[in-house]
């Protein structure tokens, strides 16, 4: 049973706001959706800052029902906001202890510790916030909002006030959270790509309904939604490393149905790691021999279906393994290549990948 | 002379306190609440910037006079009648400079914007605790200017203080008064030392709160 159920109801601008979800115990949680589907709205409905008609019920205490709602300041939440919020009048160090100083907890020497190192503050803490960069501002919003000791973290497009150099900054920063965290987060954002870098689950909104929910990999492969029909679709695989080649500089990464080779040493074997693979990256052939061609990265794989993108586009989507239980793909191929192949449901191919994305840090394409 | 002096700054001290204590919460309501009665009060804190002082000073006499319910109720619980008293004089300085307080206070309220109280909220700060820790602070450069303009605009009050305290050396006597009498019975050169006085003075209080007001901005940014 989840420790975390949402029901929210009710008006907003010119469409109604309907939405029901849980979230997992721990991972980040995306909520997606185009600009005005209601993403943040939901997010100040979970932190109390918005009243919809509801019910949220966390760790089997109720937050809203029909008959009471917690305010703000009561829920254990911690919120970063788009564009920081940090208090002009209070010194970075003082921002921080602003959350710290109101909760009750018996190691906030650790906590303090724990969380300015693993942000990178303690270089900061002097300095008034109006000195601060974006992705500093971002960081201290972050850290302050961590050491309110929060159950659940909630984040609002947080990168999308920044420049590209700060998102870059700040990503790793990011990435370790998710790591090190033991509390859920629910992170809004349009930007599918820091999506793919980040989230494990996925809750994807239209119009104030939620039209999926489920783990990002598998939404992003699924026939049924939007996702795959997006002119940077792609896929994202999880798998560890299960060899480096030293006389190549090639590593080789098992994922479930094939495995992947990327040039970069990738680490210690059994570390794990997450690819992207854009569906415009990656062709088929029906058949394949070894040393044909110059592609590293040449899985077996079955279509699971077929659809058109565009007038003159299709997108195919792979399961790979010859019994098509393992990762999914998307292939985005012409149409006439489709009719040359005459490719159909069921078919066994091959899928040739012309690069993998790694999603971490520094995020860089190889070639494959 | 001296003690038209005292008497006015002992007048706009108890003044300005009042309206800080009274003007920063009717302020912090003015720029929060939605509701429609709010534009109503604002209307009535709004009301002596543009009603004559005799009005104002003719209905207060009116209102505080121990002749009706309302006043002789109070100088019952006072122990004596308001009007052609101290006390009537700090009631009618309240209530003519209010706008000059409540304004410049609920300006700089508003322009705090939900953010900075959200993020407080979210931090577990109560709607008393996000008061006095983020809203007091930040509306800072509105309370001086409002305690500034309260304060040199109770100075200044002519017209009210006429209508409801009279003329009574030490207990109503007030320097904008004691500048009349001193015209009227042609003593130029104490109404000078006065008048002049009071430029000097008017031009060091600006004077020193827009400086004070420059270096917070220049210690923001």
């Amino acid at each position: 049973m989840s420790r975390f159920e949402a029901e929210f109801k009710g008006r907003l601008g010119n469409f109604e706001v309907d939405v029901s979800f849980t979230l997992p115990q721990t991972g980040i949680t995306a909520l997606f959706g185009p600009s005005g589907c209601g993403k943040t709205t939901i997010l100040r409905c979970i932190a109390g800052l918005t009243q919809l008609e509801g019910n949220l019920v966390v760790d089997g205490k109720s937050w809203q029902d029909s008959s009471n709602f917690l305010p703000t300041h009561r829920r254990p939440i911690g919120y970063v906001f788009q564009d920081a919020n940090l208090f002009p009048h209070l010194s970075v160090r003082r921002n921080l202890e602003y959350g710290l100083k109101r909760i009750q907890n018996t190691q906030k020497t650790k906590l303090w510790e724990e969380i300015t190192e693993m942000l990178g503050l303690e270089a900061l803490l002097d300095r008034e916030p109006s000195r601060l960069s974006g992705g500093e501002k971002q960081r201290v919003a972050i850290g302050r909002a961590l050491l309110s000791a929060p159950e659940i973290l909630l984040m609002d497009e947080p990168l999308s006030a920044l420049d590209r150099f700060s998102k870059m900054e700040i990503l790793p920063y990011l990435q370790r959270l998710h790591l090190d965290l033991k509390v859920p987060i629910v992170y809004v954002s349009h930007d599918l790509q820091e999506i793919e870098q980040l989230a494990d689950w996925m809750i994807l909104l239209e119009k104030g309904h939620v039209i999926a929910q489920g783990s990002i990999s598998g939404l992003l492969a699924n026939p049924q939604l939007p996702l795959a029909r997006l002119p940077e679709a792609a896929v994202i695989l999880e798998g560890s490393m299960q060899d480096f080649d030293s006389k190549y500089c090639l590593s080789k990464i098992a994922v479930n149905g094939g495995s992947l080779t990327l040039s970069q040493n990738l680490g210690v074997v059994g570390s794990r790691h997450r690819l992207r693979i854009l569906a415009r990256e990656v062709g088929i052939a029906k058949s394949w021999q070894d040393g044909d061609a110059s592609f590293l990265n040449v899985l077996s794989a079955i279509i699971v279906d077929i659809q058109p993108f565009g007038e003159q586009q299709a997108t195919v989507f792979l399961r790979l393994g010859k019994q098509a239980n393992g990762d999914a793909l998307l292939a985005r191929i012409t149409r006439k290549s489709c009719d040359v192949l005459q490719l159909k449901k069921g078919d066994e191919v091959k899928a040739l990948i012309k690069s993998v994305g790694l999603m971490g840090v520094p995020t860089v394409d190889q070639a494959g | 002379m001296w003690e038209a002096t005292k008497l006015t700054l002992k007048l706009a001290f108890v003044t300005t306190l009042l309206l800080l204590i009274l003007g920063t919460p009717i302020a912090w309501w003015l720029s929060r609440s939605k509701s429609f009665i709010k534009e109503i009060i604002g209307t009535l804190v709004a009301l002596p910037l543009v009603l004559p002082p005799t009005v104002l000073g003719f209905y207060l006499l009116l209102l505080l006079s121990p002749q009706g319910n309302f006043g002789s109720w109070l100088s019952e619980v006072f122990g004596s009648p308001f009007p052609f008293s101290f006390k009537g004089l700090v009631v009618g300085s309240v209530i003519y400079s209010l706008p000059f307080v409540v304004q410049p206070i609920r300006n700089s309220f508003e322009a705090i914007g939900e953010h900075s109280l959200e993020a407080a909220a979210s931090l577990r700060a109560s709607p008393f605790d996000v008061f006095f820790s983020i809203a007091l602070p930040l509306a800072r450069p509105g309370i001086l200017t409002g305690s500034v303009l309260g304060f040199a605009h109770t100075v200044g009050e002519f017209g009210v203080i006429l209508m409801l305290g009279g003329n009574i050396p030490g207990e109503t006597k007030v320097l904008s008064v004691a500048i009349y009498d001193y015209v009227e019975s042609l003593q130029w050169e104490k109404a000078h030392v006065l008048a002049g006085g009071m430029i000097g003075f008017s031009f060091c209080v600006i004077l020193a709160t827009t400086l004070i007001e420059r270096h917070w901005r220049e210690k923001r940014s």
